[in-house]
């Protein structure tokens, strides 16, 4: 199954009944899924005028408290962010998938990690942070699926997907977990009546919910986000997750990677290992919360060199450095443009520092 | 002692924040009104755009959004759309309806969503002080036409009910004005229309209102009437252009 395919279903599974979005590639066959599969399930698929209405149709739906998702690549994604924004201002559950392709402008269709800065450290103005999530199989995609709203349902924060081109059209094997059954989905439905947008049942005079992002007087704000950044902090506490392979006290050098990215440094590090060179790779599977703490404790003592490789001109090597602190040097090797290094090219890199 | 006038149980306690002479209060209170009248307090949702009306989210007595410039049909979509069990509408100005949110609003009404659409006309933006609007009429000065409207320049101005009505999915499209106490008889009319079809769920229902802006005009609430009669109504006719729900209406699909 297509990663696009793969995350469409689980995410339908794990009790999205509604999506919107508009077309574009290389993330086409995630909406045409979800056209085919919505209606069957009872859901609505609606494509949507723009990425922006798509967006904005994710904020109303989120805001009645609903599973939402809506799904594009790097310049759709782009077009999304002003909804972003109001959708992190108003403490929305949403998931958000990036396909992302070659950048900047209309670029190209080919895969690449060109988002990272877009996805991690901002994107739509003010001060928020999205919970960003990088698969890097078609069976993580899909898992992350589920992940990602029970995420977006605990903080009320919408989260990313950041997956690329290669992951959302490479056809691999998928497990899904048991879809939700409909008193679930109901269940579900209803968590957040206590702030959304819903009927009021009981006829209680006082039901009255506000859904926004708009507060005028600046010490109602400062404290708005103040406790958007309390909630951040527990998010960071709790959340941080990364995947280590082959790190040892051996490792003379520590590679970093995410997303499609790592399973090319995997394998680079695999011919290193018949060589009787060690090299660890740690990456990140939570892009935010980063995780920091983890790349220091995977510095052992031979290390001589943290080599960070992505397809972009280095964009999470500035949260390398952050985690570094110096203590070893940090290299840089990417591809852009939609190229995809070789594992040949990995290993040519990484031999260089023996 | 008998109760002759009072508040809606749909408006909040909170004051207006609107300008002396302002009609927006006028229209708040009739969606309101038709919102009790058709017994909806419990199963109604808002919308309130970016412009005068934003602060709309505390006068209404129910559940509301408040949406990004221009959105407020889409925000409506995802919420209707999440909630078919809720009734939902948008309250517009002509600036986020017209302007910026052009899009939105004609597939909203090209989708025939089950929603209401409260559009506020007065020829203007008013809470960012006075700049042209995508209705602002020919040759009239606002801070960002500062010699009159040129229409050689910047086109006319939008007419979104004769828009909106060469689609074909809107149920019911209508304008009134809100420029003397028989116009808002007529306008509660309208708008109770409005709210029954969306109460039954019939389709895309839009109502215009031709209203005034005495601040960013610089003509006092009265004579600001008698302005927007002479120079508005004749290019923003009112009338019916679409209802469904009755028979001999011009644009009735048979």
């Amino acid at each position: 199954m297509k990663g696009n395919e793969a995350v469409a279903e689980a995410a339908i599974r794990s009790g999205c009944r509604l999506y919107f979005a508009y077309p574009i590639t290389p993330q086409s066959e995630l909406i045409e899924y979800m056209a085919k599969m919505m209606p069957k399930v009872g859901g609505t698929f609606l494509q949507a005028e723009s990425e922006v209405a798509a967006i904005n149709m994710v904020y109303g739906a989120a805001g009645a408290g609903k599973r939402v998702m809506t799904s594009s690549s790097s310049p759709g994604i782009s077009l999304k962010q002003e909804g972003i924004s109001y959708i992190a201002g108003a403490e929305l559950p949403a998931v958000i998938v990036n396909v992302q392709r070659g950048g900047p402008g209309l670029g190209d269709i080919q895969p690449a990690q060109a988002d990272y800065f877009q996805a991690v450290k901002g994107g739509g103005h003010g001060d928020y942070h999205l919970i960003v999530l990088a698969p890097n199989s078609v069976q993580e995609f899909a898992d992350m699926a589920s992940d990602a709203f029970d995420l977006a349902d605990k903080y009320r924060n919408p989260v990313m997907i950041l997956s690329d081109g290669m992951l959302g059209q490479m056809m691999e094997p998928v497990e899904f977990k048991p879809a939700k059954t409909q008193e679930e989905i109901n269940t579900l439905g209803e968590q957040h009546t206590a702030w959304c947008i819903c009927p009021n049942a009981d006829g209680d005079a006082k039901h009255h919910h506000e859904i926004n992002s708009l507060e005028l007087d600046p010490s109602v704000l400062e404290k708005h986000v103040n406790h958007m950044y309390e909630k951040y902090a527990v998010v960071e506490k709790n959340e941080v997750r990364c995947e280590t392979y082959n790190v040892s006290d051996d490792n003379e050098v520590l590679c970093v990677a995410w997303g499609s990215a790592s399973r090319i440094v995997k394998s680079a590090i695999n011919e290193l290992k018949k060589e009787g060179k060690s090299v660890g790779l740690i990456r990140p599977i939570t892009l935010w919360p980063y995780p920091y703490e983890a790349i220091v404790k995977a510095i052992g003592p031979k290390v001589r060199q943290v080599y960070v490789f992505e397809l972009n001109t280095g964009q999470m090597l500035d949260d390398v450095k952050i985690a570094v602190e110096g203590r070893v040097p940090v290299k840089f090797w990417g591809k852009v443009g939609g190229i995809v290094f070789t594992p040949a090219e990995i290993q040519e890199k990484l031999e260089a520092c023996f | 002692m008998e109760v002759i006038a009072r508040r809606p149980e749909t408006l909040t306690k909170t004051p207006f924040t609107y300008c002396p002479g302002c009609l927006h209060g006028v229209a708040h209170r009739l969606i309101a009104e038709a919102i009790e009248e058709n017994g909806l307090i419990n199963q109604m949702a808002g919308v309130a755009p970016v412009g005068c009306s934003v602060f709309a989210y505390k006068f209404f007595n129910f559940d509301m959004a408040e949406a990004a410039h221009g959105r407020a049909p889409a925000v409506a979509t995802g919420m209707k759309r999440a909630r078919p069990d809720m009734h939902v509408f948008t309250y517009q100005g002509d600036g986020d309806l017209a302007a910026i949110g052009t899009a939105e609003i004609v597939h909203a009404a090209n989708r025939g969503e089950k929603l209401s659409v409260f559009f506020v006309n007065n020829a203007i933006y008013g809470m960012t002080g006075g700049q042209m609007a995508p209705t602002t009429l020919p040759d009239m000065k606002t801070t960002t036409s500062p010699y009159g409207r040129n229409v050689e320049d910047i086109g006319y101005p939008i007419r979104m009910c004769e828009l909106l009505s060469t689609l074909v999915a809107p149920y019911y499209v209508e304008r009134v004005s809100l420029l003397s106490p028989a116009e808002i008889i007529k306008a509660k009319k309208a708008v109770g229309k409005a709210i029954q079809y969306n109460r039954e769920n019939r389709g895309f229902t839009f109502i215009e209102f031709v209203s005034t802006c005495p601040t960013n005009w610089g003509i006092d609430p009265v004579k600001s009437r008698d302005w927007a009669r002479e120079n508005m109504l004749p290019f923003f006719k009112v009338g019916c252009f679409r209802d469904k729900g009755e028979e001999n209406v011009q644009g009735v699909e048979k």
